[in-house]
């Protein structure tokens, strides 16, 4: 029982000195969750616009110029939401 | 820490001791308040160099020319429109601007994109914002611009109450945020990617068994460094155009 006990003393003990690098690693664990799942949308989202982008522009040549400008600001608008993420991954990793 | 591979803290790579003065004094000058003066140095050279009117263009001329008919083809004829001319000394020194203190990302002994910290983007988003508001006041009268902005015409009197506050935030509060954000996140992951593999490669030098390895860092070193060099074109490219689109939105009200 009394080495039980002492176990149960030592684990307890390295719990409270070993939560700032709990924390840390929570901390790294949640970044690493945040910017994946930040990537997952707007890969599909430009993916899917590239490629609409260039069926326009072969299918009309002409309008290439035009569908280039708005599909750099389609990119722009979509990205944005991955950069969030990637802030949110900064901010809890290093902050 | 892995395989004696130690990234530096973050503080390390962005932030920049001063170059005179003590720490934490109000005139600090580190090296992005040197990048800084340099950009704007070189945007002013820039437009001094293409104020000769040659007929056949040489030299500076030449690049500054060419520049101005890309902001010109490529930006405000496609977002502004023909009326749009009276913005282009706004947007060619905002893309110059932008351009160069990205440039200094791959630049030797420079190495850092003075758009990674958030003070120059937000500054510049914030001189767009005000820029567009004040574009749309000019241009429209502040009554007509706020109405039109925030009472867009055509929608139902009862959904008002839902897509006026959404207007509010999206004309008003994202759109400088998203700018200044979009901006300093792209600069910021630049460089850390070029941070990693430059450690990665400084580390596999001194490891005997994985220096095998060690070429094909190097080569995602190199070849990094020329997508960085798109990305620092891309991204000023991407701010212009979208201040472009705020300036066109804010000079044609929606009927």
């Amino acid at each position: 029982m009394s080495v039980l006990a002492t176990v149960a003393q030592e684990v307890a003990q390295a719990a409270t000195t070993d939560k700032a690098t709990g924390q840390a690693i929570a901390g790294a664990q949640g970044a690493g969750l945040a910017y994946g799942l930040a990537a997952i949308g707007p890969g599909i989202g430009i993916g899917y616009l590239v490629g609409q982008s260039v069926q326009a522009m072969a299918r009309q040549p002409e309008a290439a110029g035009m569908v280039r400008t708005t599909m750099f600001l389609g990119i722009a608008f979509t990205e944005a939401l991955a950069l969030i993420g990637f802030v949110v991954f900064i901010l809890l990793k290093f902050v | 820490m892995i395989f004696g591979l130690e990234f530096p803290p973050i503080q390390n790579i962005v932030e920049w001791p001063n170059i005179f003065g003590p720490a934490d004094s109000w005139y600090g000058f580190n090296k992005i308040a040197l990048i800084n003066i340099v950009a704007l140095a070189v945007t002013s050279i820039l437009f001094i160099l293409g104020m000769k009117r040659q007929l056949v263009p040489k030299g500076a001329q030449n690049l500054v020319e060419s520049t101005v008919a890309f902001i010109d083809d490529g930006i405000i004829k496609q977002t502004i429109g023909e009326g749009g001319l009276g913005y282009l000394p706004f947007l060619t020194s905002l893309f110059f601007f932008i351009l160069i203190c990205n440039l200094f990302e791959i630049i030797p002994f420079f190495h850092m994109p003075a758009n990674a910290r958030m003070a120059g983007p937000a500054v510049l988003a914030l001189i767009t914002w005000g820029y567009f508001i004040v574009v749309g006041i000019k241009h429209q009268g502040p009554g007509h611009y706020f109405k039109g902005a925030l009472f867009p015409p055509g929608v139902p009197k009862a959904l008002y109450i839902l897509v006026t506050p959404i207007e509010l935030i999206s004309t008003f509060i994202v759109r400088p945020f998203s700018l200044a954000v979009r901006l300093f996140a792209n600069m910021l992951a630049g460089h850390i990617l070029l941070v990693t593999f430059s450690v990665l490669c400084a580390t596999l030098w001194v490891l005997s068994a994985l220096v095998v390895v060690l070429p094909f860092s190097f080569f995602m070193l190199v070849a990094l460094t020329g997508f960085e060099l798109l990305v620092a074109f891309l991204q000023a490219y991407i701010f212009t155009i979208l201040a472009a689109v705020y300036i066109g939105g804010a000079l044609h009200p929606e009927h």
